[in-house]
């Protein structure tokens, strides 16, 4: 009798509890509530510790507490959470706890893919975010099975960062660019090469006026002695019969692919007229072009069309190229990122994508966050929502 | 310490430049106020007010003549500071000031920063003088900040001879007014050879810009065949950004004032393990005090880099 009272009980609790909660976040989306929050779920092992747990202990009551915060944000609103689970550099640690991770982490992407698990209670869609290749076969198989299996839900989006950092994700992001870039200059030169033949035949070595400058159009083999673009220095696609390391005034005439005699006369007059409006300086030899900093400060440079001016060339990729290979280019920029335990860092996690995201650290450890933390942080956010809003249509 | 003085249309900026200790609850974790944001219960910000607080005077002594102040341990001092000057406008706002004299007031809190890094023995302070997004700001304010920085390395460049400061810039420098670009060729090339602290000011600069145009450079690089795809690295990027000029390029410590808790695009890459302060006083109210705290702060903290500490 006395079990069944205070089970009753503890119903009737559970019940009033959802009930006020539900009524709070009716109340906090009369206000804006952020798209995307991402969690930095920092100090499992401090609470294992604190609480007299075993140390892998920690980590699964960390994982209670994922649960936990999923449910509350998705119940508010949120439709893009992100978690940092596992860091690169995270597996310098000792072999057993990051084998203990590893076997937490497939037992538990088992449990998500259960039917009536959170995954379908909110039409979560799974994504394992960073290098998968350094995860061993077992755990990037469970991965991979859980990114097919919600690839059809669409209600909610749950990023786990594992074997990620940001570092490592734009490295990742640049190498995709190039070779992207380098496929299709190959697949343009190949279809050029189809069209013009003859002219294509050693058109860098063709050097009489009027020369093709785009860099893009320069195929690797077909370039000779083209100078690597540093800070300090000036890249050329293509050269003429001279060396490169022939100067008369060594960096200006590497300027100027298709450089002959009475161009050259030409070029000295508008590096005189730069010189004098200090856009460039001369050497301490009063010849060679000391530094041409703000011009080179924009990339690359090229000769114009009629072999004579220089203009800027187009780089091989921009901004545009590299978000699009972000492991993260799935989901929005985060509008939050909370990270517990009262660190206040990044830890390389989403450096690119937070550059504007406030970052809010209560003192609570990882498996102490709860609803209130969540309250308090959105907020703060909805307080200062117009402001951040104006900052990033700014950026 | 030599006394700095900025030329200024209102000499009243003197009597009205104060700053306050922000109040730090006696005995507590010296950890910034927003550490424990929630747990304190107090929500939304909280702003030191400016001019309410006495400053504390003497509540930091220095342990003998050039020594650091209680508390501060030598063997533990970051080795590169970065510092978002955020809140110069806000401050000549709450006065009924012009926005020029929150700027000309966040000058003074800048030498007195330089002057405690050197003291101190901070090898690198970076600043945040101006972004690639405040080029929106009004036209007046925007000529008048590139007047203060064109006048202030000017008049400062004596001083860092001096005193062994070696002026760096970095930023989109393209952008900056002829004369401006020139000002900083000159300092850079008159301070190259001072060694007792490099001060890196950004200006006109973009975190993400600066990690771009290092990935421009790698990529044509490879294009050129001087790189394969497989050698692209993290250290490659590294040396490729704006930052390369520093021996040591990624601070350990960002201060950031006013209250604001982002870092607004400056240096996203090497702010990846740098810990971070956030401040409620506004910039010209920044001062030594405040620079203990970060510190004071910055020493408690227990940086892991993502490996695990016993």
């Amino acid at each position: 009798m006395g079990n069944e009272s205070s089970w009753s009980g503890s119903q009737c609790l559970s019940t009033l509890n959802n009930f006020f909660r539900k009524y709070l976040f009716r109340v906090l989306s009369c206000g804006a509530i952020p798209t995307h929050i991402a969690f930095i779920m920092d100090g499992n092992r401090r609470f294992a510790k604190k609480q007299n747990m075993v140390e892998g202990e920690g980590h699964r009551a960390g994982y209670k507490s994922l649960i936990s915060m999923l449910n509350y944000c998705y119940e508010l609103g949120v439709k893009y959470i992100t978690v940092y689970a596992f860091s690169i550099e995270n597996f310098k640690r000792k072999p057993e706890e990051v084998q203990y991770l590893m076997d937490l982490m497939v037992e538990k992407i088992d449990e998500l893919l259960r039917e009536g698990s959170i995954v379908n209670q909110y039409g979560m869609r799974l994504y394992f975010i960073g290098n998968l290749k350094l995860l061993s076969e077992e755990v990037r198989t469970a991965a991979e099975k859980a990114m097919k299996a919600t690839a059809h839900n669409n209600r909610t989006v749950l990023l786990i960062c594992v074997a990620y950092t940001s570092y490592d994700e734009i490295v990742h992001a640049v190498q995709e660019s190039c070779e992207e870039k380098m496929n299709n200059i190959q697949a343009e030169n190949t279809s050029k090469a189809g069209r013009n033949s003859t002219e294509q035949n050693g058109s860098c070595e063709k050097m009489n006026g009027v020369h093709p400058h785009e860099i893009q159009d320069c195929h690797k083999r077909e370039v000779h002695g083209t100078v690597i673009l540093g800070k300090n220095e000036i890249c050329c696609n293509g050269f003429s019969k001279l060396e490169a390391s022939e100067k008369k005034n060594g960096v200006i005439k590497r300027a100027v692919p298709g450089f002959n005699g009475e161009k050259w006369n030409e070029v000295q007059q508008s590096m005189q007229s730069q010189l004098s409006k200090g856009t460039i300086e001369s050497g301490e030899d009063g010849e060679t072009i000391q530094e041409i900093k703000p011009l080179l400060s924009k990339g690359t440079i090229e000769s114009g069309e009629d072999g004579e001016t220089i203009q800027e060339i187009k780089p091989l990729i921009n901004l545009v190229d590299i978000e699009k290979h972000m492991y993260m280019a799935v989901a929005p920029d985060p509008d939050i990122v909370i990270r517990s335990s009262g660190e206040t860092r990044l830890s390389n996690f989403l450096l690119w994508q937070t550059g504007y995201s406030p970052l809010y650290s209560p003192a609570a450890l990882w498996p102490e966050i709860g609803l209130w933390h969540l309250v308090g942080v959105v907020l703060h956010y909805q307080r200062n929502y117009s402001y951040l809003q104006k900052k990033r249509k700014q950026s | 310490m030599h006394s700095l003085r900025v030329p200024s249309p209102s000499e009243h900026l003197d009597t009205l430049a104060r700053r306050p200790s922000v109040n730090a609850p006696a005995g507590a974790r010296a950890r910034g106020p927003y550490s424990s944001f929630v747990s304190s219960a107090r929500l939304g910000r909280s702003f030191a007010a400016a001019t309410d607080v006495a400053p504390r005077e003497g509540e930091w002594e220095l342990v003998g003549a050039g020594g650091l102040p209680a508390g501060l341990r030598r063997d533990a001092m970051p080795r590169h500071v970065a510092v978002i000057m955020d809140g110069n406008a806000r401050w000549a706002r709450r006065r009924g000031l012009p926005a020029a004299a929150g700027h000309e007031a966040g000058v003074r809190s800048l030498r007195e920063l330089i002057d405690l890094c050197r003291e101190w023995g901070i090898g690198v302070l970076t600043v945040f003088a101006f972004s690639s997004e405040n080029w929106v700001r009004p036209k007046a304010e925007v000529q008048f900040l590139m007047g203060l920085f064109e006048r202030v390395i000017k008049m400062e460049l004596e001083n860092f001879m001096r005193d062994g400061v070696k002026i760096c810039l970095i930023g989109d420098s393209l952008k900056l007014p002829k004369s401006l670009q020139k000002v900083f060729v000159d300092a850079e090339e008159m301070t190259k050879n001072n060694s007792r602290l490099q001060l890196i000011v950004a200006v006109s600069y973009s975190g993400k810009h600066d990690i771009v145009q290092a990935c421009k450079t790698i990529a044509h690089k490879v294009k050129d065949g001087h790189l394969e795809l497989e050698d692209i690295s993290e250290g490659l990027i590294e040396q490729e950004l704006e930052t390369s000029c520093s021996e040591y390029p990624c601070p350990d410590l960002l201060i950031r004032t006013s209250g604001e808790l982002r870092l607004s695009n400056f240096m996203l890459w090497q702010l990846a393990y740098a810990e971070l302060f956030f401040v409620p006083a506004l910039w010209p109210d920044f001062g030594k005090a405040e620079f203990m705290e970060a510190l004071l702060s910055y020493q408690q903290r227990q940086r892991r880099y993502g490996t695990r500490v016993s």
